[in-house]
């Protein structure tokens, strides 16, 4: 596994102060984690995204503390982390599912770490008055945590892990368990908190790419207990290293499919022909695996036509599944649309929005050409 | 239909209150009778049916020749079932909390042998256990002591809190334990801070166990001792001689009864609202 490293950003003169070196947990077919190198900014945001049992919430305990590994180093600020038991790290954490102490109110819920740090009385409630203020759980204070609503009680939780001192605030798929409508709120509710997190790095594990969106920093893709890519939100989202991130890195998952560049043609497999755009003209001709968003897939337009599979409303946007002769294409669009199912519908691709595969190794050969992007640099040569 | 089955309801419900309290009736009523009065068939009306008479209950705590001691096995049964217990669900409370939560292994053997092996303590009848508890004692000089009697019954009665405290410690998310140690709890402070507090509900049914194990055990409190430690079971049956005296027997089975009366009606309120819920979804 090759070295992630982020690629240095011009307006953000952060240092890697957290670094991940050949940490492995398991081996062979079972390993949870397989040889993670990271080196993590000592403040903002940083989003693991993986599939289920992708190896996120194990990753998230070694560096809580909880998880013992088999072999790696884990340092912070030149310390080494793994020598620190979890109770002296100043590490917070919030799982998936909602853990408060069950015999102490609200208010005690989020005062057990500054008791635990033995702060005194008088800063522990300008805290929790801080805190209850910030996440609107003034109302709540003397309630127990099972007398709350799933999202007050995640609330807690968040409560506690932000109001003592803690460098390290690890959030394991904080939204998982909420409704359609709280998670919205609460995502939007994590930005404005995580935004500018100067003196603590954010450390959120989740399956959704739309919440790195929201979240901006750094993302990590993680697969099979392997770091699949890392780098800038934008960087990973334009450029996806390979098939697989490309996947995990867009909801619906980037649609994929075999085909031949030759005579500045694209032929895929169901007789779609599609002119070469200029991005891929440097392309040698050859077999290649293409990619495109959901979003990129339009209905209309005559290039092809394919059998409506499914069609399903998703938020605001509805989301088609095609056949077209045995190659799945998935089309997503804005609002929501009635379909008859089974009906044969025509569509066309936006040629200039494609990637370009390696067919034997899935790794990314070129991209779309991005107008404006910050990071332009970091694309590691590889278009 | 709904009216129906609600009377079926109550009737199956009074049905088993008569069968539940009339033998404590049965007990009271006898409790109040001289040996006349027994003899004399079944009657339970006191001045209607047969003169009450106070002479059993005199006979127990009076100092009067003759009269029965039943205040010095009362008292052992006391010690010994309160600190057996008291023990039992210490140690056992650690035990189980160790077994639920760390993983342990030594060749093939590991966590679920661990349980087992607790567990097996009761799978045998008492009898297997008599004769070498009989000669463990006697080698130790503790044969018919209170201490040997505690330690025989702490034997007993582990198991049961470990059984009953794994299982209750399972059912708590390991990510409460998690939490407190990441709040700044060392392992056994996130136990004595968090885990416990919230296990009262585990804590109050192996205590009730342990205590009603303890009371009631009449086989080991009469095969390890003789004259000088007496607990209350063996007191009550040694009361029975070429005559039964009913009266006494009953009053003192009465007496046997309280104290678990007493805990049943200061635990119910646990036994309600015993639910952990807020720990997990």
């Amino acid at each position: 596994m090759k070295k992630a490293i982020f690629p240095e950003q011009k307006n953000n003169d952060f240092k890697m102060n957290y670094i991940i070196r050949n940490l492995s947990i398991g081996e062979g077919e079972t390993a949870h984690l397989c040889n993670v190198n990271l080196e993590l900014p000592t403040a903002g945001v940083v989003t693991i995204i993986g599939r289920t049992l992708a190896g996120k919430t194990t990753l998230l305990k070694v560096m809580a503390g909880l998880q013992a590994v088999d072999s790696g180093t884990f340092y912070h600020n030149g310390k080494d982390l793994l020598k620190t038991p979890a109770w002296k790290r100043r590490v917070g954490m919030v799982y998936q599912q909602f853990v408060n102490y069950p015999h102490l109110n609200v208010r005690d819920n989020i005062a057990f770490p500054l008791r635990r740090s033995g702060m005194g009385r008088d800063e522990i409630e300008q805290k929790l008055e801080y805190v209850s203020t910030l996440l609107g759980l003034g109302d709540y204070m003397e309630r127990r945590p099972d007398e709350l609503s799933g999202g007050q009680q995640q609330r807690v939780a968040l409560a506690r892990s932000l109001v003592k001192d803690s460098y390290l605030l690890l959030l394991d798929e904080p939204l998982v368990n909420l409704d359609y409508k709280l998670r919205e709120q609460l995502r939007e509710e994590f930005r404005r908190l995580f935004k500018d997190s100067k003196d603590r790095l954010v450390v959120y594990a989740t399956t959704e790419p739309d919440e790195a969106m929201i979240l901006q920093g750094h993302v990590v893709v993680l697969h099979e207990g392997r770091v699949i890519q890392a780098g800038p939100c934008a960087d990973v989202y334009h450029y996806p290293a390979n098939i697989i991130s490309a996947k995990i890195f867009n909801d619906p998952p980037m649609n994929m499919f075999g085909g031949t560049i030759a005579d500045g043609l694209i032929q895929v497999a169901g007789g779609l022909s599609i002119k070469t755009p200029s991005h891929l003209k440097d392309l040698a001709p050859g077999s290649y695996v293409f990619g495109i968003r959901a979003i990129d897939v339009k209905l209309g337009g005559k290039a092809a036509s394919a059998d409506l599979v499914l069609a399903e409303v998703n938020g605001s946007t509805t989301v088609l599944h095609l056949d077209m002769d045995g190659q799945n294409m998935v089309l997503e669009m804005q609002g929501v649309h009635h379909f008859d199912t089974a009906a044969r519908v025509d569509f066309s691709l936006l040629e200039s929005r494609l990637y370009a595969f390696d067919t034997e190794r899935g790794e990314l050969l070129a991209a779309p050409l991005i107008k404006s992007l910050s990071g332009q640099g970091g694309l590691n040569g590889k278009n | 239909m709904r009216p129906f089955l609600k009377l079926l309801k109550i009737v199956a419900i009074l049905v088993w209150s008569v069968f539940v309290v009339a033998p404590f009736l049965w007990a009271l009523t006898t409790s109040f009778k001289t040996a006349n009065g027994v003899t004399n068939g079944a009657t339970y009306l006191p001045w209607i049916d047969y003169e009450p008479s106070l002479a059993a209950w005199k006979g127990l705590f009076g100092s009067d020749a003759g009269s029965i001691d039943i205040v010095g096995p009362f008292a052992n049964s006391l010690i010994v079932t309160l600190s057996a217990s008291f023990i039992s669900l210490t140690l056992g409370t650690l035990v189980a909390y160790g077994l639920s939560r760390f993983r342990y292994k030594l060749g093939p053997i590991s966590n679920a042998d661990l349980t087992f092996f607790f567990i097996s303590q009761r799978i045998m009848p008492p009898v297997v256990l008599a004769i070498p508890f009989f000669l463990m004692l006697g080698f130790l000089g503790l044969l018919d002591t209170i201490l040997g009697l505690v330690l025989v019954y702490i034997a007993l009665l582990l198991p049961i809190a470990v059984w009953v405290m794994v299982d209750f410690f399972n059912n708590i998310p390991k990510e409460l334990d998690e939490t407190a140690i990441i709040d700044g709890c060392t392992p056994f402070e996130a136990f004595w801070r968090v885990i416990l507090p919230n296990s009262l509900p585990g804590l109050v049914v192996a205590g009730i166990f342990c205590i009603v194990f303890g009371w009631n055990d009449f086989f080991f409190a009469f095969t390890l001792t003789f004259t000088q430690t007496q607990l209350l079971p063996v007191a009550i049956v040694s009361l029975n001689s070429s005559v039964t005296p009913w009266w006494s027997l009953s009053a003192s089975a009465l007496i046997s009864v309280v104290p678990l009366i007493v805990v049943a009606f200061l635990v119910e309120r646990y036994l309600e609202k015993g639910n952990i819920s807020g720990a997990k979804k």
